[in-house]
């Protein structure tokens, strides 16, 4: 960039004024009309207020007259005495961490394999690890619809080896669910991780053995610290998706899962009568609070690493 | 050695099996070799028994009873190509995959070289707002989507919810992805090559297209290719922008009847998707890996051009 910008004819200025500006303005207007206006959109719906004649939502574009109804249902359903959606809440968190820890649990171990592959060996395991990648979540998440089944290929091998007595694991199984959304997502938190985990210099470990720390106490204070970046970044990854995955709860699942994603799905596109609609867009900023919120975080304590390892 | 000798040295040297791989990664660290290569077994064999048993001949989705294609065309009522519901979400799901593809990649390439190039603060927030989407949770764009389509985006007092919304909300989830491949071509080519034609007295329009395009093509086509690939993935955004029965997807008609339906079709519904998103994604790496491995000929190729401009 600096090399460009010293030349007489930076590559910028040649071309007509005002060209880069106008290229980008279709992607910048789509952005604007489809993305920002949209997020508008669930505020306006979740302070908007009641069709006299209908009964039904109407967005109230102007601030000035937003109501805050919506918001107090939510909000009393999440806190007040009755608290219908606090249970899902909690339920989505209580899946959401377990299902994060068992990924990091592990998926730690894989990550740290594969970056200690070299050669052809490697290539095959990273086109491995990429694949599940494209194959689209739902069939994923079927191919253990098919598995589980009452007379699924589980339940026959258990039942041929006796292990374990054959069970009904679609039958609103947490542990089902769980295992549901660590098989969806764990492929997404282990490339991060990966990639956290070759940038380590193989130096630093090997010194601190050869300091006389125990292979354990290595791995706890140099390894471990040193892929800090990774796992938060893979965290962040499938935290953010996860909060808002209803589909595997409702394939593996039965009701008894719900999650806030099928709360959201159900107010805002099924129940359209009512106040159901602003609900469901309050509820709708209720996650992404949250979930901005450990965004915001990943994204602080990366800037902060970066800026501890500049200087 | 006697039984009595292993079974005593057994306990130690998984012991110390356990402390090599916590830390050194010179030695063969076995049990890391077996969480790694049994992650990948996880992660792809409950796939591939769906696959097998989409060729199944019979209903039974656990026991073999032999290969055909009963499930893609031979059933008269139940294969993919007969059954209507199944047969419309094929098409349903390749005709927003392809529309969006020649939809988002154009827009995408044209915002990733002019944001690029165009500097000031417009440009900075312009980069911000493309950024966005990439970490938003789908449920909160496509809840938005719903909204705007329901209230505010209402042409003539009918609602665009169906192919139309569908195919307007893939497009945006797809351009920031368009944009952040096309990035890394943008910045490996850097800006020598189009300099070298209007040194050579280009004017700035030919050099774009004669220079700068065509070193960009295969990005840009595996950019066509992984917008493919994301619309056929794509499940929240379709769900919550159809219209009902018309609209309906591989990943909505696997979600609304993989639990209740009896249907042994299904699997082959999902291996239909499989091998679309996965065809897309290799030729988009082949293209990609073609490129690194003769970096020289997309080069050689710009300075044909640039000869032949003289």
């Amino acid at each position: 960039m600096a090399r460009a910008g010293a030349r007489s004819g930076d590559i910028e200025t040649l071309y007509p004024r005002g060209f880069w500006p106008a290229i980008s303005v279709p992607g910048v207007l789509w952005l604007i009309a489809l993305f920002v206006v949209p997020f508008y959109a669930i505020v306006a719906t979740a302070a908007g207020r009641l069709d006299p004649i209908f009964g039904t939502t109407v967005p109230e574009w102007n601030p000035l007259y937003w109501q805050p109804d919506a918001f107090a249902y939510v909000l009393n359903g999440l806190m007040g005495q009755t608290g219908i959606f606090r249970e899902v809440f909690l339920r989505t968190m209580g899946y959401v961490l377990l299902a994060v820890g068992l990924c990091l649990l592990l998926g730690y171990p894989v990550a740290y394999y594969m970056s200690r592959l070299r050669g052809r060996v490697r290539n095959t395991f990273l086109v491995l690890m990429i694949v599940p990648f494209w194959v689209p979540y739902l069939m994923r998440i079927f191919a253990w619809v098919n598995l589980l089944q009452d007379d699924g290929l589980v339940n026959r091998i258990l039942a041929a080896t006796g292990f374990l007595a054959p069970q009904t694991w679609l039958d609103g199984r947490p542990s089902t669910v769980i295992l549901g959304l660590v098989y969806g997502w764990m492929p997404f938190l282990i490339l991060p991780l990966f990639a956290a985990l070759e940038r380590i210099d193989a130096s630093l470990i090997e010194s601190a053995l050869d300091l006389g720390a125990s292979p354990g106490r290595t791995f706890l204070r140099v390894t471990l610290p040193l892929s800090k970046q990774g796992i938060l970044a893979g965290t962040a990854i499938i935290m953010l998706p996860m909060f808002g995955d209803f589909y595997t709860a409702q394939l593996l699942g039965t009701q008894k899962n719900a999650m806030v994603g099928t709360l959201i799905s159900f107010y805002l596109t099924q129940a359209t009568a009512g106040p159901a609609q602003a609900r469901g867009a309050a509820l709708v900023i209720v996650l992404a609070l949250l979930v901005s919120s450990l965004t915001v975080y990943y994204l602080v304590s990366t800037a902060r690493a970066a800026r501890g390892a500049a200087r | 050695m006697t039984e009595a000798q292993a079974a005593l040295r057994r306990p130690a040297a998984s012991g110390s099996r356990l402390r090599t791989w916590l830390a050194n990664p010179w030695r063969r660290p076995r049990l890391l070799a077996l969480a790694g290569w049994g992650f990948v077994a996880w992660s792809l064999v409950p796939v591939a028994i769906a696959i097998l048993f989409s060729f199944n001949a019979g209903r039974s989705r656990s026991v073999w009873q032999g290969f055909s294609l009963r499930w893609y065309v031979q059933d008269p009522n139940l294969s993919v190509l007969h059954d209507p519901i199944l047969a419309h979400a094929v098409l349903q799901s390749l005709k927003l995959a392809s529309l969006t593809m020649l939809i988002a990649t154009p827009i995408g390439v044209a915002l990733s070289i002019g944001l690029a190039r165009w500097r000031g603060p417009a440009s900075t927030a312009s980069n911000f707002l493309m950024l966005l989407p990439l970490v938003t949770p789908e449920i909160v764009l496509a809840s938005g989507l719903f909204l705007v389509f329901a209230h505010l985006y209402v042409l003539g007092g009918t609602r665009l919810f169906g192919t139309p919304a569908q195919l307007l909300g893939h497009v945006t989830w797809s351009i920031p992805y368009v944009v952040v491949v096309m990035r890394g071509r943008l910045f490996g080519i850097g800006k020598e090559y189009e300099e070298a034609a209007m040194d050579l007295g280009a004017p700035p329009m030919d050099a774009m297209r004669r220079v700068l395009l065509p070193l960009l093509a295969p990005a840009i086509f595996a950019a066509f290719m992984i917008v493919f690939a994301l619309s056929i993935d794509d499940f929240i955004t379709s769900q919550f922008l159809s219209s009902g029965e018309g609209s309906i997807t591989l990943p909505m008609l696997i979600y609304g009847t993989g639990r209740t339906g009896e249907n042994p079709s299904l699997n082959a519904v999902a291996t239909v998707m499989l091998v679309l998103s996965l065809s897309a994604i290799g030729i988009a790496s082949a293209v990609l890996q073609g490129v690194a491995r003769r970096r020289g000929t997309g080069e050689a190729a710009a300075r044909e051009l640039v000869r032949f401009e003289i």
